[in-house]
């Protein structure tokens, strides 16, 4: 592993040496290399660095009913931290990510591992690899308010159970609550999954799975000793994805919960709408962080340079 | 904030290179008009200059209309270019972004909390021609002479400002307008006559466990918690001293009434926008909540039974206007002045009006609509023919009347105006904490 880092490492070296060379050599080695990142780094540095450092410089400022009033003060980090509702609201979403990573990590496994292992021939797996994208064809609020119709009260799901004589009275926690958000999420996100650890299953080395096999594994074994460990970093790659979406979300929480449940990005959509931004770069700056503490963790349980 | 200035930028450049080559025009022509003494018909004379202009406006969906925007080109000749937000959007965006929209429709509330950051420009009386004809409720602020004012941000009290240049709302009417009411109406629940199996007569009837999962009140903080002191008054739970502006003691007690009845699961959902309250009505997800008298039409025009019931307590009210962006002069200026008459000339209040809602100036809208048609909308007498809506659709059938009657029993019973309270930033705290609870 460690040799393949340097090679990769080694290679823009080399590039930028030629690089060098066809400029006549007049410019040093380092100095090529750095105009050769010049123009994704001011991308980056335009579209992403200082938008955030803006809302980091917003998040110290005061303000009234109608203005920002520049300054440097902390009380929007203690109103937000100090506030019950944040903590409330925190742990409310943190459940929401934790459902949805649960179950789109369990089906996404599932339907990676089929594909991959149980689907003979290219054209195949290609094939159905691309079935799973067709709901995606549709945009995302399509996708989440078809939910409503189907699990209304009145909904097609209910109709249909009380027609066979299931229930007798309509399920009321289908639609308009958490049951509802998470399965419009795991609905939403299945394939943020799926994609990624398809890809590291299709990487896996099928002699190690014939030589456990020859060695006298069983299927659950080669699961668990061989296929889980080396789809850790597609496992890993989608938990980012589903996590950090469902960290930041407010469409899928106010449309499936009724408006009934909050999640911190509705928070912020409030108080942004009632022109409190310094309260909601606040509040951003720490989800921030926190999304970035839970994919550092996520990092150093796997290793995820492997997969790129 | 770089954005916001950006975007006002990118927003004007192009106009401003337009505005300088319309205004020669216009002075070219305005001197020939002067010339030919043919200066009464304006509208004729700065038709080809005015062809150029484009008002942009950002609104409430209530009043954003294309008809209107369609009629404002055929009959004015220039482009009406239409944002519509929710109310919470609309004071950010006037706010916040003053040079990307020429003019403003908003609420009263809402002008009492963008007027003075100003961001806009008073209209001066001398210009509109139908003032004298606006229903006195945004003048004086009684309906006749002998009303009661009701509490709340009633919209006389920022409908005027001391001086063209000031931001300081008058108490008495002065030549100097903030806004030109649009469109005005009286809230009030709306029931499912055929799900909730009893009479509904009171505020507290949406409470009642009976409807438990099958209530609903909307979810924008200034609105909401006005139904819900509606509600609390009518319970019995608390007193108000002025429901439009709560102490925050008062905040409170209300807050807690809600966060009690959301914790026993008397609410299926809360609603923002217009079309949620209208789906959740006709799917009978909820059979009782507040509601807009449009979306009560729209439910009834799917043929599904839905009633906007009167209450004893009696109504909760709003208004509209338009307002004019600080940054307008010159032919834009013009053409704003020409929009604003033309609204309260009678086409646009007849469209209004066979919505379920009121326009500020009736009697140039009874011009505009047939004798059937007002006697159903605005006399609260049975329809001599069936109603069509503004598109044409059979809203009502013949010998159909009118929920809670006449324009003057309705707009006579308004409770309490759509506010904007002292303890606001207070109120929308707890507002997010009932929502988060």
């Amino acid at each position: 592993m460690s040799q393949h880092t340097d090679v990769s490492a080694a290679a823009p070296d080399r590039v930028a040496a030629r690089g060098a060379r066809s400029l006549g050599g007049r410019l040093p080695g380092m100095a090529v290399a750095y105009l050769q990142a010049l123009p994704l780094m001011l991308v980056l540095a335009v579209f992403l660095v200082v938008p955030i450092l803006t809302i980091v410089v917003v998040s110290f400022w005061d303000f009234d009913e109608f203005q920002l009033l520049p300054d440097f003060v902390l009380n929007n980090y203690a109103d937000v931290l100090g506030s019950a509702v944040t903590w409330k609201t925190y742990l409310e979403t943190l459940k929401l990510a934790v459902l949805t990573w649960a179950l789109t990590a369990a089906i996404g496994f599932w339907v990676a591992y089929f594909l991959a292992f149980h689907v003979r021939g290219l054209i195949w797996q290609t094939g159905l690899f691309l079935l799973c994208t067709i709901p995606f064809w549709t945009s995302n609020i399509i996708r989440m308010i078809s939910w409503v119709p189907f699990l209304g009260r009145n909904g097609l799901l209910n109709a249909l159970m009380l027609r066979l004589h299931l229930i007798d009275q309509p399920l009321e926690f289908l639609l308009f609550s958490d049951f509802a958000v998470v399965l419009a999420f795991v609905h939403l996100y299945t394939l943020f999954m799926v994609v990624p650890i398809f890809n590291s299953m299709m990487r896996i080395d099928r002699s190690v799975i014939e030589a456990a096999i020859d060695a006298g594994a069983g299927p659950a074994a080669v699961v668990w000793n061989i296929v889980l460990p080396l789809a850790k970093p597609g496992l890993a790659i989608g938990s980012i994805f589903v996590l950090t979406l469902v960290m930041g979300d407010f469409v899928t929480v106010r449309l499936m919960s009724g408006g009934q449940s909050a999640s911190l990005g509705l928070l912020m959509a409030n108080e942004m709408s009632l022109l409190q931004y310094p309260t909601a770069a606040a509040t951003a700056i720490i989800l921030l962080i926190t999304v970035l503490l839970m994919i550092a963790a996520l990092m150093r349980a796997v290793d995820i340079r492997k997969e790129l | 904030m770089t954005t916001d200035k950006r975007a006002g930028k990118a927003g004007k450049a192009p106009r401003s290179v337009n505005r300088r080559s319309v205004l020669k025009g216009a002075a070219a022509v305005a001197g020939t008009a002067i010339g030919s003494g043919a200066i009464t018909g304006f509208p004729t004379i700065w038709a080809q200059n005015i062809k150029n202009v484009t008002l942009r406006q950002v609104g409430t969906g209530v009043s954003n209309l294309n008809a209107v925007a369609d009629k404002v080109k055929e009959d004015l000749g220039f482009t009406l270019q239409m944002t519509a937000l929710d109310s919470d959007a609309v004071t950010q965006r006037a706010v916040t972004q003053p040079g990307s929209y020429d003019i403003a429709d908003c609420e009263y509330w809402i002008c009492k909390k963008i007027f003075p950051s100003s961001v806009l420009q008073p209209m001066d009386t001398n210009k509109i021609k139908n003032f004298n004809k606006i229903v006195p409720l945004f003048i004086t602020g009684k309906l006749t002479p002998d009303s009661v004012i009701a509490q709340g941000t009633a919209p006389h009290t920022v409908g005027f400002v001391e001086g063209k240049t000031s931001t300081k709302f008058a108490k008495q009417p002065t030549n100097w307008m903030t806004l030109i009411p649009t469109i005005y109406n009286a809230d009030t629940l709306g029931i499912r006559p055929d799900l909730v199996g009893r009479p509904i007569t009171q505020w507290k009837d949406l409470m009642d466990p009976a409807f438990k999962g099958k209530a609903s009140i909307l979810n924008i903080s200034s609105i909401g918690i006005m139904d819900a002191a509606m509600v609390c008054e009518s319970m019995g739970a608390i007193k108000y001293k002025d429901k439009g502006n709560m102490t925050k003691a008062e905040i409170d007690k209300t807050m807690a009434v809600l966060v009690e009845a959301k914790k026993a699961g008397q609410f299926r959902a809360f609603w923002k926008t217009f079309d949620e309250s209208v789906n959740l009505m006709a799917s009978g997800e909820v059979v009782i909540q507040s509601m807009w008298s449009p979306a009560v039409a729209a439910v009834r025009s799917k043929g599904i039974a839905c009633t906007f019931q009167p209450l004893k307590e009696g109504y909760r009210s709003w208004g509209g206007g338009l307002g004019l962006a600080k940054h307008l002069s010159g032919i834009e200026l013009d053409a704003a002045y020409e929009y604003i008459n033309w609204y309260l000339s009678g086409w646009v209040g007849a469209y209004l009006n066979r919505q379920g809602y009121y326009s500020a100036v009736l009697d140039t809208a009874k011009e505009h609509m047939s004798p059937a048609e007002w006697a159903f909308w605005m006399e609260g007498k049975p329809a001599a023919s069936d109603i069509l809506s503004p598109e044409g659709k059979v809203m009502e059938k013949a010998g159909a009347v009118r929920d809670g009657g006449s324009f003057y029993e309705r707009m006579g019973h308004v409770a309490c105006w759509n506010s904007v309270m002292d303890e606001n930033k207070y109120m929308v705290q707890k507002w997010n904490e009932f929502i988060a609870a």
